[in-house]
């Protein structure tokens, strides 16, 4: 158990070095912009008195270190910074206190965004894994041929393409679901469930493609050993050679890519959210991209690379914990 | 939830009939066939009888316009595609009619996709019959050119909300988006994989800096990057669109060219350890003659594979930024923008089938170049891997 628990802390700790530096990357890319914020929050007309009094009280006086400890400090306490367009209506409304911060505004939307990968990993993964299973026993049938060049298809096309044929067919030729998720605080859950099932079957139907055509890789890679051949000359069925000694051992492998897939999930919600107009991190994102609302973008930027690197680490640390050579050392 | 019952039924239903029909076979003779058939086997004769009825209802169907689109459309490829191979087993040199007589459906389909890709994008001015920002009187014209519907022969697919017509918009789309697409890649693939070659054979300090840099770079999700670059590069430009399509292009080139150094390196690893490396090298052969004319040509057949992925990732991203309405700018005519700005004609579709096309036409145009691509690529893997498993 010892040696197990050392390389978990090795990765927990080289991920968070790796977090660590993408914050600098984040920072340092941010400052690399013409001018500074201030000139940004006030435009072109601004007064130089104006420019310098936002700029004292943004602290963009300092030199990049300090600002970068601060901000970093800030973030680790869950501060994030005030937004620009937050910024710009208080000041001219004459309060300061108004203002969301962006942790304010970024908290409720982040648990939208966890509901919907939520809601699409429990769909996508028992269907990706079932389909991947049917596919390797029923390798190179029809069925093997239909699913591959259908899930080939879905790889391919664009987020927003699967979005509008949902669309299409679900909410507009045959009013099944709604096509915009407005979704609001005090929704019941199957309230919220309906208005979410359309833009997690669009990122249904990206991520299972991945997920299944992995889960086929492996399995099919485990079926050339000699302990399947041996299984299946005892007169083991071929569900059973599948399910009970196949399947153990390419668990590993299957974790790893349900993770990864669970990481890219992070960039598709950007695309399928602002399809739906879904109240999320994403669509969020976006639109703070289009006014250059620099903190806020650097805040999302933050919070998806972190995701992404925990995904990444649990994927990791998931393919280790199932290696019994890792478990049970000698 | 109604929905979801329905569907479970019928999976279920499709089971049993599928045991009954195992069951009556047995009962009836009880020949090999039916005797060694497998549930799962009965299970998919059964399912694939009711997916055929059940697409022949629906094609009879008044309102399923959609569907028969699809199928239409998707027979019409098949045969093209058909057709296509057909030609390419008669026509052209005997390397080529080889090729072509063992090559799968899907592959001939891409290449053909390809191919019509290419020359519309090549010839796009000649083809398209207007320009691409020419603004008309007359706006949202439905597609169809039935002047009883409100369409216009001159415009077949209709103009957009600003009055520019579609058709000529899908045609310069082939030009911007691909072309821009494929210079990023291109840029993409020199810069990527000339470090990557150099990293495998120099190794050492180099090898590790620009390791731990591509690590770094790769920890951040692409479209999270480009777009965090491109809020940047949009201040840089100021009121400059084309700087910041430049910008745009330059950024993608250099999130995927991580990606290219990594497969590069890897390649170029297996082979720097060559015999005939080892002699180039003791025949005092300097750094470009090895990476270029030894170890280059070793590598082109994973490369290449990964170009044809790499273009499809590069294509995806710059659409997916231009939906977001931070890609390709205005003037020019962009599929990812188009399936944006038309995208609410979607909601038309009940009543007029065809002026909810407009939009799905131009997402359709971005999905066929990629499975194109992608049934390419992966009959090119299939073919280097020794027609493996």
């Amino acid at each position: 158990m010892n040696s197990v628990l050392r390389i978990i802390l090795q990765r927990l700790a080289l991920g968070l070095l790796t977090l660590f530096i993408v914050s600098i990357v984040i920072f340092t890319a941010v400052n690399l912009l013409p001018g500074d914020f201030a000139q940004a929050i006030l435009g072109q007309g601004a007064t130089p008195e104006a420019v310098a009094a936002i700029r004292t009280g943004l602290g963009l006086d300092q030199p990049p270190v300090v600002r970068y400890l601060a901000w970093l400090g800030g973030a680790i306490h869950g501060d994030l910074g005030t937004s620009f367009a937050q910024a710009n209506f208080a000041s001219f409304t004459g309060t300061t206190s108004g203002a969301k911060t962006v942790a304010e505004q970024i908290a409720p939307r982040f648990a939208n965004t966890m509901f919907l990968a939520g809601v699409t990993a429990a769909i996508a993964v028992p269907i990706s894994v079932t389909l991947g299973l049917l596919a390797a026993l029923y390798r190179n049938s029809v069925f093997d041929r239909a699913a591959n060049i259908l899930t080939l298809t879905s790889i391919s096309s664009p987020e927003f393409f699967l979005a509008y044929i949902l669309i299409l067919f679900l909410a507009v030729l045959n009013p099944i679901l709604p096509s915009l998720s407005n979704i609001y605080d005090g929704m019941s859950f199957t309230d919220r469930l309906d208005k979410t099932l359309l833009p997690a079957l669009t990122l249904t139907l990206v991520v299972t493609a991945h997920m299944m055509r992995m889960t086929r890789a492996a399995i099919i890679n485990l079926l050339a050993s000699p302990y399947i051949e041996m299984a299946r000359l005892k007169g083991v069925s071929p569900l059973r050679v599948i399910v009970r000694h196949a399947l153990p051992n390419a668990l590993a492998p299957i974790i790893n890519v349900i993770a990864l897939n669970l990481a890219y999930l992070i960039t598709g919600v950007v695309v399928v959210e602002v399809v739906f107009v879904y109240p999320g991190i994403g669509q969020l994102f976006v639109d703070s991209v289009k006014i250059r609302d620099i903190p806020v973008v650097q805040a999302c930027c933050l919070i998806f690379a972190g995701a992404y690197i925990l995904l990444n680490l649990l994927a990791d640390i998931l393919s280790i914990l199932s290696n019994p050579r890792l478990r049970h050392p000698k | 939830m109604i929905a979801a019952v329905w569907i479970i039924g019928t999976f279920v239903a499709i089971g049993v009939i599928g045991w009954l029909f195992r069951a009556a076979g047995r009962a009836a003779g009880n020949r090999p066939f039916f005797r060694d058939m497998p549930f799962g086997v009965a299970y998919g004769y059964v399912f694939g009888v009711f997916a055929l009825a059940a697409g022949v209802w629906l094609w009879t169907l008044p309102k399923a316009v959609f569907f028969r689109w699809a199928v239409m459309g998707f027979v019409g490829f098949a045969v093209a595609a058909w057709l296509f191979r057909l030609a390419g087993r008669h026509i052209g040199t005997a390397r080529t009619r080889k090729l072509f007589r063992a090559m799968p459906l899907t592959a001939a389909f891409g290449i053909m996709i390809i191919l019509i890709y290419a020359i519309t994008a090549i010839f796009a001015a000649w083809i398209a019959p207007h320009a691409q920002q020419e603004i008309f009187t007359q706006a949202n014209i439905v597609p169809g050119g039935d002047p009883a519907l409100g369409g216009n022969p001159l415009f077949p697919l209709g103009t957009d909300q600003i009055g520019r017509d579609i058709l000529s918009r899908l045609i310069y789309g082939a030009q911007n988006t691909v072309g821009i697409a494929f210079a990023t890649t291109l840029i993409a693939f020199t810069v990527g994989g000339s470090l990557g070659f150099l990293a495998a054979t120099l190794g050492g300090w180099l090898d590790q800096l620009l390791g731990r840099l591509v690590d770094v770079l790769m920890a951040i999700p692409s479209l999270i990057f480009a777009l965090l670059l491109m809020t940047i590069a949009s201040v840089w430009a100021g009121g400059e669109k084309w700087l910041l399509t430049v910008y745009m292009v330059l950024i993608i080139a250099l999130i995927d060219s991580t990606r290219v150094f990594r497969l590069a390196r890897a390649v170029g690893q297996n082979i720097v350890v060559m015999d005939y490396i080892e002699a180039a090298k003791l025949r005092g052969e300097g750094l470009g003659y090895l990476i270029f004319r030894e170890i280059l040509p070793n590598a082109t057949a994973p490369l290449l594979a990964e170009f044809g992925l790499r273009f499809c990732f590069v294509f995806l991203t710059i659409a997916s930024l231009s939906f977001l309405g931070v890609g390709i700018q205005p003037p020019l005519a962009d599929w990812g923008t188009m399936v944006h700005d038309l995208a609410q004609f979607i909601n038309f579709a009940a009543v007029a089938p065809q002026v909810a096309s407009a939009p799905l036409l131009a997402a359709s145009a971005i999905a066929l170049l990629t499975v194109a691509v992608n049934f390419v690529v992966d009959w090119m893997l299939h073919r280097s891997s020794g027609l493996k498993e």
